[in-house]
Formats: structure tokens, C-alpha cells, sequence
């Protein structure tokens, strides 16, 4: 055996470390192992199941900083599976700065993340916010009938960060 | 007639260089070997006295000594430390000085990047340990270093850390690949796989799992490292990353690691139980596959460090029942040890007593590691002293203990000296007595509700935690017999060692001169 | 020498069985919650089976020590291998493994349970602090630890609680289903509390949850357990489990406090000391004399007594919220806003020298009255 063949398995393991980046995040995907949902558009072309009302909570957390207000305008709703939801989050900025923001959601019980779908998000895109200026959010979702019967309710989460502040000038 | 005089001059070129030089350019195993086993004995000195730092604080409620910070920096240098710079190089001084004994190899099959492999490893930790003296302090985020406490909250020395990962990693793949080259290429005649003894089979099983995963160790600390500095997101939330993918990506490696830590204590073992008991190890075969499905189960079962990050159902069930499994192996090795001592003809000298020590505390380290297996009863013992306790038995009186075992099995072999049983005996008892008051109590203290990692503690703890802390300074001073012990041997008192050594040792290693000369093996022996 | 001694006691404890034992918490609390007692029950089975297990196999191997030693004239056998030996033996823990698994993949998937909840609660972790937001409710707090920095230097006595005490408690009434809600806002921490066998991590960025009913009204603490930077080990948790009705007067307290709490203004010692003057004069003057020597065997003086001699204001604050029942002093939590108690918990710390320039905050006055709701 030539040691240097050997060498081949440290060079493929640390690949390998770095493959389990997007190895991870497709696993996610499909189990729901984090989560976290779809960052992009969907929806589930499905008819609506009205037998079935699910607890759905909305909640916010400003991870920046606590000043900026972020909170849902709505922070529960009866969702039937297969219909399609719109509500928003109000987002104040008091600083004297425009900033740039990043929200990232989160799904509790992380498998239910994959039965969620997002026709309209804050989350798709960065929020620009001019010093003193706040904005609705507006949030258009939908919960798949394919939500297993089990679960009653369900949490979706928004982190907020700043991504960029620049003074006004 | 010229040949035999070239070679006897030849003979004489080869012997050891003088002075500083022997050590800085030496590609002799048995150097190679030493230097090792002195950074081990070394790095255990400098781990300790960092213990001694922790138990001194944990002595009584309050803060004492140092401020959190500091002991935060302590608990995660001990770590560490301990980790990667006492059990590890011990293990690979072990196998420098043993294995080629054992397969009649005259060398390693890569001298020159032995040197090498060695010599990354004080520059690696001198860098590690002046991370102390910088401005921020030592890393401060435990030995796990989950993120984003140690990307976007660490101190400045973190990069620091991460390059001294770095070579630590470099250096264990060369040593694990030099380990495989020179079992597969170089045994005697004769000598099949499975008469390989078991010490190098299980050093073949560790140094596939070392470049199986200090390679994802290697690639986690440099995601790290992009981390901080070239502003990628692959642990943080903000940008689309997850922290608790680091978590994955460490306990990918940092499973495996704990049996690296521990398979070729499995191998000492079935040495020394065989010899004193004067009877062949039981169930040699069951024992190889029993390493290779330990070393193969732990592949599977890492997310079982994680059990409280929020898994799915099917998850835990998983790492629950794959961790489980891992039992049955572990069981059969314990079976096996007892069977070979069952019905033989024992004495009892200080090899065999840490090996026996092994045997029973191990055994209870590997309870609680059933135990915490449970997932259900984990989220009660998750980072509490019961998982210190775990690791602790596994790790002290069971990779230590075995090093030690190992040390007087060897040391007459390699000083050509028998050492003082009495001081032998006198280390084995103060040591088996304060790692038992100190790690014993542990259990109690956790399932009771006290958090690991804490500088400061509720009152409730306040017995058990003076105990450990007394039983810590016992076992760490009675170290210093062995280092006695070590000196007198390597300076030339006790006994001289016969060939054999001791009445019943069976391979090849026992059938040179005591000590081992500078070369031995040129010519292969003959294995039937 | 007192430490000496502690040691010898503990190793007294240790060594006896049975009813040493009933002072020293050594083992994992049974709980209060039917998933902890299912928890408790599934480690101390696992814990016998592990005995068993041992005493059978450390038995064979003490019997060989004792009896197969070459100093007692053993001559050693030469068996090496038994292949039916060596399958029992393994096939026999694989059976007791399933033993395991089935009841703990039943209390996991109890655990798993996602039926409505009652309440549910976003805990959210700081470094070093919990936060608690009622999601239905709208109460929204922050607990920090309350062990005061001298006892935890050793300056002073440590209390029974030491280190487990905060200056909010999470509030939840009994025999409901309470749903945690666990998020981070720097680093990870994880949320424990032992006798409801919940420990969640809180993730930056990621949401977890879980759920709990307590069958028992009581005082639960637990910490953070999962390293979060120099102040890990101080940030406690500690939950109240309290009967509905306490509950419901808890929340009302709490949303009036946090009324108040929103008119708080970070005010200088200047404008507390001019407010507090005011405040002083209309309200207390009358009694304790603007001097502040009251009336000697009629109204007690405030000049030189411990309530403003101390340095630390509880005291005061809760008389001037409470008063004091059968005497004069009247109880004026509910008719000054808390600027006005601060300002005249201020004037009367200065106004009379018994200390220099210390201000007492609207801030401090809320966490105080807070705390008294829950008290009563």
C-alpha cells in the first residue's frame, strides 16, 4: 500500500466538512430537523380542509438591540389548513439612522416548518427603514393540509437583525 | 568480508546523535516515542495544575480565587489540554515506541514525517497556552466551543486557538496515517491480521477514525475562523446560518474523537489482563470486531451530545437507540476481560492493578453513559455534573489509567529497569483512591441539579464539591510518584529487566534486550 | 477548622445509608409534573438495571481475584474461546437494552405531545438574564438573579437561595398546560428547571418549545445550563407554581405595574431630589415634620432610622408602598406614580444627610412593587 493514497481520506473528510454545509441545510429542508422554513415564495395548491382550526402563534424577537419595536399585529390566529392567511408585524425605527434590516423565521415544531408556506414575506428581502419611520409588514402564509393530525398549534417565529446602519446625513 | 565491516560502521552511524540534535532531527520510533510520552506527561502537569485552579474555587461556595471569566478560560484550557495534548500524544507516544515492536517492523514507515508530526505539537500548544497572557484572555467558551460563543463573543485569542487546532490536526493525521502505513506495510512474515496483537489492532482502528474526522474538526475551526473574519455566515442565524449546525459538524468529530481516546486503552488492556492472569486473552476475535463495530457505531450516534437542542421526535429516537447499541460491544470487551482472568493464575503488580482499576471504573463511566443515552433522562442530566462525572470516569480511570498501566507494563522494556513496585503501589492506591473522591460525588451533585461550567454554586452542593476538590489534590499530587518513579527507572536504579520482563508476556516486543536497543527488527523475525 | 470539618461530615454522609441521606439532596428530584415523575422512575430502573448488571459482572471478576491468584497456588487454565458463551453474551444486553427502550420512547413521545396549550410563554435568554413575555396575557418581564454581588464575594452571609433567587419570578398557575417558548438574543443558553424535567435550549435566531403541567403549587428553581459566557452561573431560573385565582390577581398586578412602568422616565438626582421635595411636603411633611424628626413617641422620625440609613432602599420603598397596618402610616402604592415614590424615597435619603447623593429609580420602585404583588 502507498501511504500517500492515504492521504486521499483527510483531503475528501475535510470536504466533506464543508459539503455537510448544504448537506445540512437540504436535510432541513426535507425533515424540518431545524425549523426553519423556505426563505422563498410558495404555496401548496391544495382545497381548504375546514374541518380542522389550528392554534397558530405569531411572536418576535428584536435579537439587535431591544429599541426597535418589532411585534406581530396579530399574535394568534385560527388557521385552517389549505387556506391562505394575511397579516402583518409593525416595525419601528427610532434611531436617527436609516437601517437595514433582516428578519429570520423560525418554526416550532421544527418538522411543521415544511407545511408552511410563504406567498409574501418581510423575510424574502432586506427592510429599509429611514430614522423615525415605521411600516407594516405584511405576511401572507398558508399551512398545508398534509400538517400532520397530531399537531394542534404551531409557532412562527421572526428574529430581527441589523444588517447595516448609516447615518442620515 | 567488507560487508560485514561496512555494516558494523554503518551500525555506528546510525546510533543516536548527541546532545539537542538526537531529538530535533531524530526519526527513530523510540525517540519519536519518548518525545511524545514527555509532551503527554508535560501537558498533563499544565492540565492539572489548571484542575487544581477549578476544584480550588469549587472548594467552597462563592467566589475565592479567580473571577468567572478566568475560570471559564481554566475549565476550557483543561479541556483541551487535557484532550488533545495528554491523552492524545500519549497514545501516539505509546504507539511510536510500540508498535513497531509488536509487528517486527525496524521503524515507522514514514520516519521523516514522524519527526515532523512531533515537532508541529509544542508549537501548537506553546501558541495555545500564550493565548493565556494575551489581551481578552484564554478562549473562555469551554472545550466545544459552541457558536456563537466563540465567533461573535470570543476573545481575541480565538484565532490563536483555531491555528493551534489547526496543527494539532495536521500532526494526528500524519501520526494516524503513519500508524496505518506502517501496520499494513511492515509486519513480520508471517504475521496475518488476525495475529496482529491487540494493542495494533486497535491503534489500526483509531488511526482510521483520526483521518476520518480531525479532517471535519479541521474544516469546523475554519468555518469558524471565516466566521469572524471574512464575514460568512455559516453559524450565525443572521445570515441565514444555524449555530446548531456547528453543533453537528463538532460532535461529528467530536464523537469519534472520545474513542480515539479510548480504543487503544481497549488495546492496553488486552495486554496486560492476558499477562498476569498468565492465560490467553479470551475471545481475541470478538474483541476486533467489537473495536471496529464501537469505532463504526460512532459515526451515528453524535446528535446524543445534543439531545436538548430541539430535535424532531424520529431524531432522538434515533441517536437514542444507536447510542444504546453501542453497549453491546463495549459489554462483550468487559466479558472478555473477565473471562481471561477467570480461572488463570493472577498477581497482582502495578500494571495489573491499573488495568483491573480500568476495568471496574470504566465499566461505571460506560453506566452512566447508558444511562445518559436515555434521551428522556438526559434532558435531566445534560450539562450537569453527572455528564462530568461521565467523562471524567471514562476519560481518567479509563484512558489515564490505562496510560498508566501502560507505563510500568513498558517502562522496564524501554529503561531496561524494573521500577520500584512499592512506589508502583503506593501511586496506584492514592491515585484510584482520590479519582474516586473526586469524580464519585459528581454523580450525586448533578442529578441533585448542579449545572457544569459554573465558578460559583448553590448551597446544596457545597459537601459534595469540598470532597471532589479534596479528592482532586490527592490524585493530582500523588502524580508526582509517578514521575519518581519514571526518573529512577530512566537513571538507572532497580533492577535490570530481563528480555521477557515479566513471567508470562507473550509477542514479539519481549523477545529483544532490556532496554530496547536503538535498533531493533532489521532483519524481520519470523511469525508462525 | 469549619471546612475540615464539612469535609468529614460529608464523607460521614456519604458513607451511611438510608436516613443520612434525607437532608442532602443526592439524587434526581421526583418532580411535579407527571412527565417528571415518568422521567424520575425511567433513571432509577436504567440505575438498578446498571447495578445488576455490575454487581453480576464485578462479582465474577472480585470471585477470580480472590480465588485464581497465583499466590493461593492457582495453575491457569488454557480456554480462550467459547462461541456460545460469547453469543449469550451478547445477545443477553441487547435484550435488556429493548427493556430500556420501550418505556423511554414512551415518555419521549409524551414530551412530543402538541396538543392546545393554556399559556403559553417566550422565553427569551440574555446574557445574563431570563426574559418572560405572557404571549395572551401581554406581561413581559426580565429576571435577573437577586443574590447581591457582596455574599456571592463572600462579604456577607449567603442566604438559603443563594443563587437561586431572582427579582421576577415566571409566574404560572397549577393544572394547566403551559407551553414554553424558547429563543435566545446573544448566545445559546438552555432553560432548566428539575422538577418539571424541562431543559431546552434557547437558540439565537431559532425557536423550541416545550410543555409542562404542574400538579403542585410551589417555589421551583433551576439555572442556565448551557455555558453562555462569564455570568453562566448566575442566571437562575425560578418559577412560581400558584392556584388560578393567585394567578389571575398576578397578571392583573403585573399589567397595571407595567402601565405605570411605561410612564418611567430616567430622571437625574437633581430632578428626583426637586420632585421628591415636593412629593415630601405635601404627603409626609404633616407627620414626620420637615426636619424629618417626627414627633418623639407619636411619629417616628425618619432622620437617622434604619429604613434610610441603610443603603439599601427595599425597606423603605415597601413602607412607603404598604405603610404600616394599625398605625398612621398610610399606604401609598396606589396613590403616587412611581417617579413621585422614587423621588421621595430620594429626598428623604438627602435631605438630612443620612446619605450622600443617592438616588433611588422609578426603575428600582417597579421591581420592588412587582415583587410585593407576588408576595401577597
Amino acid at each position: 500500500m502507498k501511504p500517500w493514497k492515504l492521504c486521499v481520506i483527510p483531503v475528501a473528510m475535510f470536504g466533506f466538512g464543508f459539503a455537510m454545509v448544504p448537506l445540512y441545510d437540504v436535510f432541513c429542508d426535507v425533515t424540518g430537523l431545524n425549523g426553519k422554513p423556505d426563505l422563498a415564495k410558495r404555496t401548496f395548491e391544495e382545497t381548504v380542509e375546514s374541518a380542522r382550526s389550528i392554534k397558530f402563534q405569531l411572536i418576535s424577537d428584536a435579537n439587535a438591540r431591544d429599541q426597535f419595536d418589532f411585534l406581530p399585529n396579530d399574535h394568534l390566529l385560527r388557521v385552517t389548513p389549505g387556506e391562505m392567511y394575511k397579516t402583518s408585524f409593525k416595525l419601528h425605527n427610532p434611531t436617527g439612522n436609516t437601517m437595514t434590516f433582516q428578519a429570520i423565521p423560525s418554526v416550532s415544531p421544527g418538522p411543521s416548518a415544511q407545511y408552511l408556506a410563504k406567498m409574501e414575506c418581510f423575510c424574502f428581502n432586506q427592510q429599509v427603514l429611514k430614522p423615525g419611520e415605521t411600516v407594516d409588514m405584511p405576511l401572507i402564509f398558508q399551512v398545508s393540509q398534509a400538517l400532520p393530525q397530531d399537531v394542534n398549534q404551531m409557532t412562527l417565529a421572526y428574529t430581527l437583525y441589523v444588517i447595516d446602519e448609516t447615518p442620515e446625513s | 568480508m567488507s560487508t560485514a565491516a561496512d555494516s558494523l560502521t554503518d551500525h555506528h552511524h546510525h546510533g543516536p546523535a548527541k546532545g539537542i540534535r538526537r531529538w530535533l532531527f531524530t526519526t527513530n520510533h523510540k525517540d519519536i516515542g519518548t518525545m511524545y510520552l514527555v509532551l503527554s506527561l508535560s501537558s498533563l502537569l499544565i492540565g492539572g495544575l489548571m484542575a487544581f485552579v477549578i476544584r480550588m474555587e469549587l472548594f467552597e461556595p462563592g467566589l475565592q480565587f479567580v473571577d468567572p471569566n478566568f475560570f471559564n478560560q481554566m475549565t476550557t484550557m483543561h479541556g483541551l489540554i487535557m484532550v488533545f495534548g495528554a491523552v492524545m500524544p500519549a497514545f501516539v507516544g505509546l504507539a511510536n515506541w510500540m508498535v513497531p515492536l509488536m509487528v517486527g517492523a525496524p521503524d515507522m514507515a514514514l520516519p521523516r514525517i514522524n519527526n515532523w508530526s512531533f515537532w508541529l505539537l509544542p508549537f501548537a500548544f506553546t501558541m495555545l497556552i500564550s493565548t493565556l497572557f494575551m489581551e481578552g484572555g484564554a478562549p473562555n467558551f469551554g472545550w466545544t466551543f459552541y457558536a456563537p460563543l466563540s465567533t461573535d463573543y470570543a476573545p481575541p485569542s480565538t484565532t490563536f486557538f483555531i491555528f493551534s487546532v489547526h496543527l494539532m490536526g495536521v500532526s494526528s493525521i500524519m501520526g494516524a496515517v503513519n500508524v496505518i502505513a506502517t501496520i499494513v506495510n511492515m509486519r513480520a512474515p508471517g504475521m496475518t491480521y488476525m495475529k496482529m496483537p491487540l494493542f495494533v489492532w486497535t491503534w489500526l482502528i483509531t488511526a482510521f477514525l483520526l483521518i476520518l474526522v480531525m479532517p471535519v474538526l479541521a474544516g469546523a475551526v475554519t468555518m469558524l475562523l471565516m466566521d469572524r473574519h471574512f464575514g460568512t455566515s455559516f453559524f450565525n442565524a443572521a445570515g441565514g446560518g444555524d449555530p446548531v449546525m456547528f453543533q453537528h459538524i463538532f460532535w461529528f468529530f467530536g464523537h469519534p474523537e472520545v474513542y480515539i481516546m479510548i480504543l487503544p486503552a481497549f488495546g492496553i488492556v488486552s495486554h496486560i489482563v492476558p499477562t498476569f492472569a498468565r492465560k490467553p486473552l479470551f475471545g481475541y476475535t470478538s474483541m476486533v470486531y467489537a473495536t471496529a463495530s464501537i469505532a463504526i457505531l460512532s459515526f451515528v450516534v453524535w446528535a446524543h451530545h445534543m439531545f436538548t437542542v430541539g430535535l424532531p421526535l424520529v431524531g432522538e429516537l434515533f441517536f437514542m437507540f444507536a447510542t444504546m447499541l453501542i453497549a453491546v460491544p463495549t459489554g462483550v470487551k468487559v466479558f472478555n476481560w473477565v473471562a481471561t482472568m477467570f480461572r488463570g493464575s493472577m498477581t497482582f503488580e502495578t500494571p495489573m492493578l491499573f488495568a483491573l482499576a480500568f476495568i471496574i471504573l470504566f465499566t461505571i463511566g460506560g453506566f452512566s453513559g447508558l444511562m445518559l443515552a436515555i434521551a428522556p433522562a438526559d434532558f435531566q442530566y445534560h450539562d450537569t455534573y453527572f455528564v462530568v462525572a461521565h467523562f471524567h470516569y471514562v476519560l481518567v480511570p479509563g484512558a489515564v489509567f490505562s496510560i498508566f498501566a501502560a507505563v510500568y507494563f513498558w517502562l522496564p522494556k524501554w529503561s531496561g529497569r524494573m521500577y520500584s513496585e512499592t512506589l508502583g503501589k503506593w501511586h496506584f492506591w492514592l491515585s484510584v483512591i482520590g479519582v474516586n473522591l473526586t469524580f464519585f460525588p459528581m454523580h450525586f451533585s448533578g442529578l441533585a441539579g448542579m449545572p457544569r461550567r459554573i465558578p460559583d454554586y448553590a448551597l446544596q452542593f457545597a459537601d459534595f464539591n469540598m470532597i471532589s476538590s479534596v479528592g482532586a489534590f490527592v490524585f493530582g499530587f500523588s502524580q508526582l510518584l509517578l514521575i519518581w518513579v519514571v526518573v529512577r527507572c530512566v537513571r538507572g536504579k532497580g533492577e535490570p529487566a530481563t528480555e521477557q520482563v515479566w513471567e508470562q508476556a507473550e509477542g514479539l516486543e519481549w523477545t529483544i534486550p532490556s532496554p530496547a536497543p536503538y535498533h531493533t527488527f532489521e532483519e524481520a523475525p519470523k511469525v508462525s | 477548622m469549619p471546612a475540615m470539618w464539612r469535609v468529614l461530615t460529608g464523607c460521614l454522609l456519604l458513607l451511611m445509608a438510608g436516613p443520612g441521606f434525607a437532608e442532602l439532596q443526592w439524587n434526581m428530584p421526583e418532580g411535579v409534573t407527571e412527565v417528571s415523575r415518568d422521567v424520575h422512575q425511567l433513571h432509577m430502573v436504567i440505575f438498578y438495571i446498571c447495578v445488576a448488571i455490575g454487581v453480576v459482572v464485578f462479582s465474577v471478576m472480585i470471585w477470580s481475584i480472590v480465588h485464581h491468584r497465583k499466590s493461593k497456588g492457582a495453575k491457569a487454565a488454557h480456554f480462550h474461546e467459547n462461541t456460545t458463551v460469547e453469543i449469550i453474551w451478547t445477545a443477553i444486553p441487547f435484550l435488556i437494552l429493548i427493556g430500556m427502550a420501550i418505556p423511554a420512547t414512551s415518555t419521549l413521545k409524551a414530551m412530543y405531545d402538541t396538543s392546545e396549550s393554556d399559556i403559553d410563554i417566550q422565553v427569551t435568554g440574555y446574557q445574563w438574564k431570563w426574559r418572560y413575555q405572557y404571549l395572551d396575557e401581554g406581561v413581559d418581564f426580565f429576571s435577573n438573579l437577586s443574590t447581591s454581588w457582596d455574599s456571592i464575594e463572600n462579604k456577607t452571609e449567603k442566604g438559603e437561595h443563594y443563587l437561586l433567587e431572582v427579582d421576577n419570578p415566571v409566574v404560572v398557575p397549577i393544572k394547566k398546560k403551559i407551553r414554553f417558548l424558547f429563543t435566545a438574543n446573544d448566545v445559546i443558553h438552555s432553560w432548566w428547571v428539575p422538577d418539571l424535567a424541562i431543559k431546552k435550549d434557547a437558540i439565537p435566531g431559532f425557536i423550541n418549545e416545550a410543555w409542562t403541567v404542574i400538579d403542585t403549587p410551589g417555589i421551583y428553581r433551576g439555572q442556565c445550563t448551557e455555558l453562555c459566557g462569564k455570568n453562566h452561573g448566575y442566571m437562575p431560573v425560578v418559577l412560581y407554581a400558584v392556584a388560578q385565582d393567585t394567578y389571575d390577581k398576578w397578571v392583573a398586578s403585573q399589567l397595571k405595574a407595567q402601565e405605570e412602568a411605561k410612564s418611567i422616565k430616567e430622571m437625574s438626582y437633581e430632578e428626583l431630589y426637586a420632585l421628591g421635595e415636593q412629593v415630601y411636603t405635601n404627603n409626609c411633611a404633616s407627620c414626620h415634620m420637615p426636619t424629618g424628626t417626627g414627633m418623639p413617641g407619636v411619629f417616628p422620625a425618619l432622620h437617622g432610622s434604619d429604613y434610610i440609613t441603610n443603603k439599601d432602599p427595599t425597606d423603605q420603598i415597601n413602607i412607603i408602598l404598604k405603610g404600616k397596618p394599625g398605625t398612621a402610616m398610610a399606604a401609598f402604592g396606589d396613590q403616587l406614580s412611581l417617579s413621585e415614590i422614587a423621588a421621595v424615597a430620594t429626598y428623604e435619603r438627602n435631605a438630612w444627610g443620612d446619605q450622600k447623593e443617592q438616588s433611588v429609580t422609578p426603575a428600582q420602585v417597579h421591581t420592588i412593587k412587582t415583587q410585593a404583588a407576588l408576595s401577597n
